[in-house]
């Protein structure tokens, strides 16, 4: 599956379109890492374990994302956007969409 | 009397902490970015990119960081905040997790010739309800990788 995001693929021809494809997911670390990330918060600098959990959420989104892609049939997802939004303290949202179409090599 | 003393050692030791984890982070950054130098990110023109030369890979990456502030630094915000102006303090904070987070887009990209199309994704993830929390922000940086053959 190829993923950009812009509007094709260099390189090669858009040959079916299929529609917008999403992935969505929200993810929560357990409640000591959010005590271990509190602590962390008063004396500052870069929050590792949220960090770890908006990477896995990121990777969640895009795989969910390629299998609504893969069961219509595309082999690409071009114009591929991410939104977040914060839920709840602690938890975050990643929500990825794209165009899900097929794509040829030229010539 | 003993709430003032305490508040004063707290401000003591995170201003301390922040600004040593700060000044680190920022020439961790700068060293980086000048490692990276030769890998350019082009943003103008690229939602209709083309190119004649063969392309051998095309690859989404991303960067995530999630950046927070300081006791220090929030209890300075909240001062300034009465009187206007430039929050200093956090327009470091904001920086550096922007910066963090391009850089380890850029370094996912190791063999690739450049980015195209980098975005910028963030938001704040701290309680709002609360009064008087450190704001943490959650940066998403994603591109497109373009490898030639």
């Amino acid at each position: 599956m190829i993923l950009t995001n812009i509007e094709s693929v260099p390189g090669m021809t858009i040959t079916a379109q299929y529609g917008l494809v999403t992935g969505s997911t929200v993810r929560a670390k357990n409640a000591i890492k959010d005590i271990g990330a509190g602590l962390k918060n008063m004396v500052g600098g870069e929050l590792k374990s949220y960090t770890e959990l908006l990477t896995e959420a990121r990777k969640e989104a895009i795989s969910r994302m390629e299998q609504q892609a893969m069961k219509m049939g595309a082999n690409a997802v071009i114009n591929v956007r991410f939104a977040t939004s914060s839920v709840t303290v602690g938890a975050a949202e990643v929500y990825a969409y794209g165009t899900a179409v097929k794509v040829e090599p030229k010539g | 009397m003993s709430d003032i003393i305490f508040l004063l050692i707290l401000l003591g030791i995170t201003y301390l902490t922040g600004s040593i984890i700060e000044k680190r982070h920022f020439d961790n950054i700068k060293k980086r970015e000048i490692a990276l130098i030769k890998k350019p990110i082009i943003n103008f023109g690229a939602k209709t990119w083309h190119t004649n030369k063969k392309i051998k890979k095309i690859e989404l990456v991303t960067g995530e960081c999630v950046i927070s502030g300081d006791y220090f630094k929030n209890f300075v915000a909240s001062l300034k905040n009465f009187f206007g102006g430039r929050l200093t303090t956090f327009e470091s904070v904001l920086d550096r997790g922007r910066r963090e987070a391009i850089l380890r887009m850029r370094e996912k990209a190791r063999g690739a010739n450049f980015i195209i199309n980098t975005r910028i994704e963030s938001v704040m993830i701290n309680d709002n309800y609360q009064k008087d929390t450190v704001p943490q922000c959650a940066i998403i940086a994603y591109g497109t990788a373009i490898t030639y053959e």
